[in-house]
């Protein structure tokens, strides 16, 4: 490794982590799986003096589900960890495709769910699924414990309201609906390796009459935040959800995008594809929904 | 920075070595311990030349900082063959189905083939491709690569491969 200097500080402890957040306050970074940072100290887009690991903090690392709780994913839990966990498969599938098809079988082992986030890529995969889910995330400081709604969680691009001394500890997701469908689909040009160009991931619930409850829609790689598509999600709620009105909504959401033209893909070309896969996963979640047992 | 002593457990072997908390396992295991078996492509995570198991899990030992696999057992292409005399399947099957032009991208094949049967012993030809996506070959075009693995899924007991 070249271009890049630092101290590696091995913790055993989350207070030491916090610790040592705190008495390396001037140039420190928490390191978890490194799959985002090691590459960019490595031709020094990132120059930071400390690096705080968080793998070897105990008890972080776990992904468990519960009917009450819902799923808790710990604030190191590697994205492989995530995928393979059977609940995951069968009640939050939108989430399981996003951590089995992103970046390589090496990288979804190393890197977690929570690096991710806090990475606050636009194009982060995890980050759309965990939105129509309604994950939220908690962070641990020296002050205390704060829980942060992942739809206020993103504020730019490579940014996010955690404060320099707060440690994701978890990602907690509520129990899925009754009668409802999820699904996350995502374009790239190297099939799975290559961070996604466009991604959309929805969450539709129904009621006894078939009507729609709630829909949430968000979008990766069409802003400069993962985005909630909020008009589109209104068009939905409590209407009967004809082919007609998932096309609008679909429509809609690709008003909604603010997509750039870049390397991977043209403005023009993301905002029609969030069209395209919106109405693909609107239907895929309708047709869960309506197959699903309540 | 002074270097730092930790213990790396390779191929079931301890030994302690001295490195810089920047320095990278690939790093670390070609330069310090001679383990050159394992190669450096892209260094940024990419290409799976250099891919290593930690703990049992294949991981990208060019973004490993060697200090995180301080203690941790790691298995590396020179691990594998049982013996001096002896190779492993995958290798034998790698050189039967002559899944192996220049040779660069290999051992890493050959370890993420090894973290794919060990988790799926009977992969379709889908799950085999699938399991090779983060390991890039400019040589082959993959198809003896795959078949390869299919022929060392039979090799390690596994039922011929099914089909997706
Ligand atoms: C070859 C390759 C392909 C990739 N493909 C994809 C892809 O397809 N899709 C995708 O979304 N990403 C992709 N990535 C990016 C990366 O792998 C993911 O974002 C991964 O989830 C990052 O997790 P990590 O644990 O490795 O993060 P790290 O690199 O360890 O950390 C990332 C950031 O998060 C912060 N952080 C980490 N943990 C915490 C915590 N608990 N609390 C607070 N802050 C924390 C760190 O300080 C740092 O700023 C790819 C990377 C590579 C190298
Ligand atoms: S050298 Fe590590 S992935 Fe290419
Ligand atoms: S054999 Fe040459 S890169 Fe694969």
């Amino acid at each position: 490794m070249a271009a890049s200097h630092f101290a590696l500080h091995q913790p055993q402890s989350l207070d030491q982590a916090l610790d040592l957040l705190e008495m390396h306050r001037a140039s420190v970074r928490l390191l978890a799986g490194g799959t985002d940072l090691v590459p960019r100290l490595k031709v020094g887009a990132l120059k930071v003096q400390n690096l705080v690991s968080l793998q070897r903090v105990p008890g972080l690392g776990a992904v468990a589900f519960d009917p009450a709780q819902g799923l808790v994913i710990g604030g190191t839990a590697r994205l492989s960890q995530v995928a393979a966990l059977p609940q995951v498969k069968s009640l939050y599938p939108g989430l399981a495709h996003a951590c089995s098809v992103m970046a390589t079988t090496q990288i979804r082992n190393m890197g977690t769910v929570a690096g991710n986030l806090a990475n606050a890529a636009p194009s982060a995969d995890t980050a759309a699924p965990l939105l129509v889910y309604g994950a939220r995330v908690t962070a641990f400081s020296k002050a205390g414990e704060r829980v942060i709604p992942l739809d206020q969680f993103f504020s730019g691009p490579g940014l996010s309201v955690l404060e320099p001394g707060e440690i994701i500890t978890a990602i907690t997701v509520p129990p899925p609906a009754p009668k409802s469908g999820s699904a996350y689909q995502r374009l790239s040009a190297r099939s799975k390796v290559d961070i996604c160009a466009v991604g959309v991931a929805a969450n539709l619930s129904l009621d006894g009459q078939g009507r729609v409850v709630t829909c949430h829609l968000a979008c990766a790689s069409v802003a400069p935040t993962p985005l909630r598509c909020l008009q589109a999600e209104e068009m939905l709620s409590g209407q009967a959800p004809s082919q007609a009105l998932l096309e609008r909504a679909a429509q809609s959401a690709a008003a909604a995008a603010k997509p750039i033209d870049d390397m991977r893909a043209s403005a023009a070309y993301r905002r029609q594809m969030v069209e395209v896969l919106s109405r693909r996963v609107l239907v895929a979640c309708l047709a869960m929904a309506q197959g699903g047992a309540a | 920075m002074a270097k730092q002593i930790i213990e790396l457990i390779v191929n079931g072997v301890s030994q302690e070595v001295a490195v810089h908390p920047w320095q990278t396992l690939a790093e670390v295991l070609r330069e310090e311990l001679n383990l050159t078996g394992t190669k450096v492509g892209c260094d940024q995570g990419d290409c799976g030349a250099c891919t290593v198991l930690l703990e049992g899990r294949s991981v990208s030992s060019c973004l490993t900082l060697a200090m995180e696999a301080h203690q941790r057992p790691i298995t590396t292409i020179e691990g594998l063959a049982p013996s001096l005399s002896e190779l492993h399947p995958i290798q034998e099957a790698f050189v039967q189905t002559q899944a192996v032009q220049c040779g660069f991208c290999s051992a890493g094949m050959i370890m993420s083939a090894k973290h794919l049967l060990d988790h799926n012993p009977h992969p379709s030809e889908a799950e085999i491709r699938q399991g090779l996506s983060g390991n890039l070959c400019r040589c082959t075009g993959y198809t003896k690569v795959v078949e390869a693995i299919g022929v060392a899924a039979d090799k390690l007991g596994g039922a011929p491969a099914k089909e997706a």
